[in-house]
């Protein structure tokens, strides 16, 4: 094809610059944990009300444990430095090392996860016991399930980034940044669960 | 030919490409495609939604439930209003034109995300087809569409499960859709091309696509609760279980009440674009009209709690909300202003374009000033809940967007068929709808401020005189489909051809042929820096004809 | 800008003026006010309907003005003028409309304070159903009656417990035990409702008193009104609550203090006997 000489303007180069635009996909995922954030900014805002307008159902009827979400906090803030170094490693073209990280990531959200289960099942309260019960089920299930989410795609990079012509690559760090990104959201959003939820 | 992509790139993108009718039945694409979809589709829905409203305005032309079992009554006022703004407004003052239009103004030749822009589009036939096919199935949802519970708890929950289920999916539509055009407006910019140089309807789809993804998730979370009160008994929503119903209230409109103005910033843009190419003069204030979108967009995150004055809302939460509430009016007026002075010293064609756009401005005008009213506490008081409402917000959404619409087809029908809409048909279309919407909806102030309450199939007989007076409105209103209906088909066969400019306008989607090819433009997209530049030099409109070449080399 | 056509456009003005402010005052959309609150209420809407009147009117004179003056004319092929803004203009019309809203919510304020509107709740909780209400919070409502009721009358006002279920409502007269379907109330004499709730949210709306509050299951809420007109005025549930929403309605029946007396007597002395 020599179509390209009938173009006779001088933004050529230009164009071809912008048919080959800059991946925005980063930009689109950040823009859906913003839309995603406000889901559960949502939820907190309900659950800031229930405690404010309703009096007779305050978490003082219950007093939550602290230990096992506080090591569920360590647990996540820890598997997000892991989640980290997986993609430096990425970064540096050692796969090895890359892969080794992203196991440890997905299994400190596996712990977490289980962690979780084990409070769920010492809890006092059920899910339709009262407000409170609800709200504090909603909030840690909803946030439970985007971190299942996220171990999922922990395990998927993983699996990708295990043979050489996988789609995981030093060329290639659209998913596993994808997933950090998402990872990093959700350890977020659980420090500001646990003050809301347990502390405050 | 002239391309300027990679030839192995152009083929495979032209490869996915069906060809024909059958691409508007694919999962194309291409954003016009997907467009045109987006527009048909709604379309549909808003010949459904106007039957269901023909019933309801069957059902009112005597005082007694006379025409329907009153739960059909309540299954046909939820139908109609989800079906209207969900499946028929929000889909096409975002989806379809903003589809069609916005790559062509940021000089792309394709939205930033494709594959989910066809998923967004996809998940509204299906959510429609679920949402209807509950009346048939169990009895559609009847607690209205804004679904206060308790009243949603306790009605039957196949349809209000169904119901959440259906604007779930549309939820997701419109998020996808809002974070692709985020994308788009701001990444996928043309070379050279800067924020402020703009066409305004790009600007109208930022504002609004930024509330689209802050606020709908909170409509989701909230319905996805609704659910659990529905379905585990759970008690968020339910005050015998110990929940609050007012704070569904609360969470709801903090969608809903952005959603009115992802239902008319759109049309804003849209009219911001036709005014001046028909008048031939510059749009007027283009900054403040930015400003006017982005103050819009900010108030209207902090004014939802003016729809529940009677709710039972602390005093200096009812105050703060009718403050800033009025002040709404303050950038919305500065953009009507505009438009008159884009008007003013013009050369107007009278066309049907310009005539739906003006009916616009004045229903709008009057649907802004009942909006004013309605912000203080006091004057709401009384008409919260009555026919006062539905005539304001129909003065809004069918007087504001609906218009807008119409106005946007006959403008841009040249260029999605080239071949043009029959302008005599166009202007007796015009004429039914502005006479029919205004009989039909003008009267209703009246009931609302003489004791008639929203959502009823009975109401006293000293009302019946007005309400068979609006009913006979309906009817025109309904009848002005006809000729639209009429017009839009043999057109697109027997219409006159339009050519690629028809309105010699400057905008770059009139820059190439009609229809777009599927790359947008043959050649590389041309740089249009001033796309409102009417009466810049002597005689632009014989410029206009010959822009396209001179302004890719600019 | 030619004197004469200067002086056209100033006389236009006034005539809009004048024009709007009349039809404001002197069209009646309203039925007929029977309460403190509907006379505050009708100044407010002859307010917002002179200003909407003059806004309306000026906004559709210019548009077709413009549609008509300045269509193409058949053989025009130039452009209009290429202006795209003018300052002063738009700092004329961003500055007037935030003045006009200025004026009107500070205006729509004093008239919702006049109604009784800020007047804090606990304090009308603790001062009237003391008994039922120690443990539970009341919600937002008109607060006691209007400034001119309050000095007019020095009367305590007259307690009624509203319950609304689907699809009726139930007054109940703690004072005589009395529980009636219609809503009997003297004239001039403040009325203090309490309003609650049996399933679905329900509103109490009575358009001649220009009142509504919505009956929120869970959440109590009071209403105060002082009714000036004797007469039979509809009571209307205005939030969607059912099948038979449309039917929800009941009577109010303000009477003169001796006849109301008669029936209060009648129907106390009838339920005293049977309990």
């Amino acid at each position: 094809m020599t179509t390209l000489t009938q173009t006779e303007q001088s933004s050529t180069t230009e164009d071809l610059q912008q048919e080959e635009h800059a991946d925005h996909r980063m930009f689109g995922l950040a823009t859906f944990l913003v839309a995603d954030g406000m889901t559960f900014a949502g939820f907190f805002a309900a659950y800031l009300t229930y405690k404010a307008v309703n009096p007779l159902l305050p978490d003082a009827i219950y007093e939550l444990e602290l230990p096992l979400p506080t090591l569920n906090t360590i647990l996540l803030l820890v598997s997000s430095a892991t989640f980290h170094r997986a993609g430096k490693a990425l970064n540096n073209n050692e796969a090895k090392l890359c892969q080794r990280w992203l196991l440890i990531t997905a299994s400190l959200g596996i712990a977490f996860l289980a962690s979780q289960m084990v409070e769920y099942f010492t809890l006092p309260f059920g899910l339709t016991d009262n407000v409170y019960a609800s709200t504090f089920y909603a909030l840690t299930g909803f946030h439970g399930l985007h971190v299942t989410l996220g171990t999922i795609m922990i395990l998927i990079v993983w699996w990708q980034s295990r043979s050489p012509n996988g789609r995981v690559t030093s060329k290639n760090t659209f998913p596993l940044e994808a997933a950090e990104l998402y990872w990093h959201f959700v350890d977020g959003i659980w420090v500001i669960l646990f003050i809301i939820l347990y502390l405050l | 030919m002239t391309i300027s992509i990679p030839p192995d790139k152009k083929e495979s993108i032209e490869g996915l490409q069906p060809k024909g009718w059958f691409r508007y039945f694919s999962f194309s694409l291409d954003h016009k495609v997907i467009g045109l979809q987006y527009l048909v589709c709604g379309f549909i829905f808003y010949l459904i939604g106007g039957a269901l409203a023909s019933a309801i305005r069957i059902e009112l032309t005597s005082p007694i439930s006379d025409f329907m079992a009153r739960d059909i009554y309540n299954q046909i006022l939820t139908l109609h209003g989800t079906i209207m703004i969900f499946l028929w407004i929000v889909p096409v003052v975002n989806g379809a034109f903003g589809n069609y239009l916005i790559p062509f103004y940021v000089g792309a030749r394709d939205m930033a995300f494709p594959r989910l822009n066809a998923i967004a589009f996809w998940l509204i036939p299906p959510a429609g087809l679920l949402l209807i096919s509950s009346y048939f199935i169990n009895g559609a949802a009847q607690s209205g569409w804004t679904a206060y519970p308790p009243l949603s708890i306790t009605s039957p929950a196949a349809g209000q499960l169904i119901w959440i289920l259906s604007v779930l999916l549309l939820g997701g539509s419109s998020i996808f859709g809002g974070i692709n055009f985020i994308a788009t407006i701001l990444k996928l910019r043309r070379p050279g091309l800067k924020l402020m140089q703009l066409p305004m309807y790009c600007w109208a789809m930022l504002g609004t696509s930024i509330l689209v993804v802050l606020s709908t998730p909170v409509l989701a979370g909230t319905l996805i609760l609704l659910s659990f009160d529905i379905i585990a008994h759970t008690g968020f929503f339910n005050p015998a279980l110990g929940g609050n119903a007012v704070i569904y209230q609360h969470l709801f409109w903090f969608y809903s009440h952005p959603a009115v103005y992802i239902m008319v910033l759109p049309a804003f843009g849209l009219v911001s674009e036709i005014l001046p190419v028909h008048s031939r003069k510059p749009l007027f204030g283009y900054t403040t009209m930015v400003y006017s979108i982005m103050a819009i967009v900010l108030l209207g995150f902090v004014v939802w709690a003016h729809h529940m004055f009677t709710s039972g809302t602390p005093p200096w939460m009812r105050l703060f909300f009718t403050i800033a509430t009025s002040f709404i009016a303050v950038p919305t007026g500065i953009k009507f202003f505009n438009w008159v002075a884009t008007l003013w010293g013009g050369r107007i064609s009278l066309n049907s374009a310009v005539l739906f756009s003006c009916g616009f401005i004045v229903n709008f005008v009057l649907g802004g000033i009942t909006g004013v009213a309605l912000a203080q506490v006091p004057f709401d008081i009384h008409v919260h809940d009555t026919y006062f409402v539905v005539a304001h917000f129909h003065y809004i959404v069918y007087g504001g967007s609906v218009f807008v619409i119409f106005s946007s087809i006959y403008h841009w029908y040249p260029k999605f068929t080239g071949r043009m809409l029959n302008e005599s048909l166009g202007k007796f279309h015009f004429a039914l709808t502005f006479i029919g919407f205004n009989l039909c909806f003008a009267p209703q102030h009246w009931l609302g401020l003489n004791g008639m309450p929203r959502r009823v199939a009975e109401y006293d007989p000293q009302f019946t005189f007005i309400n068979q007076i609006s009913s006979i409105g309906a009817l025109i209103m309904a009848l002005s489909t006809l000729p639209f209906l009429w017009n839009v088909f043999h057109s697109a066969f027997k219409g006159t051809i339009a050519g690629d400019n028809p309105w010699l306008a400057l905008t770059p989607e009139w820059l190439t042929s009609s229809p777009p090819p599927v790359e947008n433009w043959e050649g590389p997209a041309p740089l249009v820096t001033k796309p409102y530049g009417y009466g810049k030099s002597t005689a632009s409109i014989n410029k206009a004809t010959t822009s396209s070449k001179e302004v890719e080399g600019s | 800008m030619p004197k004469s056509s200067a002086i056209y456009i100033a006389l236009l003005i006034i005539a809009l003026l004048i024009g709007g402010t009349w039809i404001g005052q002197n069209v009646n959309l309203l039925p007929i006010d029977a309460s403190t609150n509907a006379s505050i209420y009708d100044e407010l809407f002859k307010v917002l309907f002179s200003i909407g009147t003059i806004l309306f009117l000026g906004m559709v004179g210019l548009v077709v003005y413009s549609l008509i003056r300045f269509r193409r004319k058949p053989g025009q092929i130039d452009d209009g003028i290429a202006i795209e803004d003018n300052l002063p203009l738009e700092i004329f019309w961003t500055a007037v409309p935030a003045i006009v809203i200025l004026f009107v919510g500070l205006y729509s304020y004093d008239i919702y304070d006049r109604m009784g509107g800020m007047q804090t709740l606990n304090h009308d909780s603790e001062h009237h159903h003391q008994a039922m209400l120690n443990t539970q919070k009341i919600w937002g409502g008109i607060g006691s009656g209007s400034i001119e009721s309050s000095t007019q009358n020095s009367m305590a006002e007259l307690p009624i417990e509203v319950t609304a279920l689907q699809f009726a409502f139930l007054f109940h007269y703690p004072q005589g035990d009395i529980i009636s379907g219609e809503l009997h109330v003297p004239i001039d004499q403040p009325v203090s409702m309490r309003l609650e709730s049996k399933d679905v949210i329900h509103a109490f709306w009575v358009p001649e008193f220009r009142i509504k509050q919505d009956i929120i299951p869970g959440q109590p809420t009071v209403l105060n009104f002082t009714p000036t007109k004797a007469g039979r005025y509809p009571i209307i549930c205005a939030e969607l609550c059912g099948p038979y929403h449309g039917s929800m309605r009941s009577t109010v029946i303000v009477e003169e203090p001796k006849e109301y007396n008669e029936w209060f007597n009648k129907n106390a002395k009838e339920v005293i006997t049977e309990s």
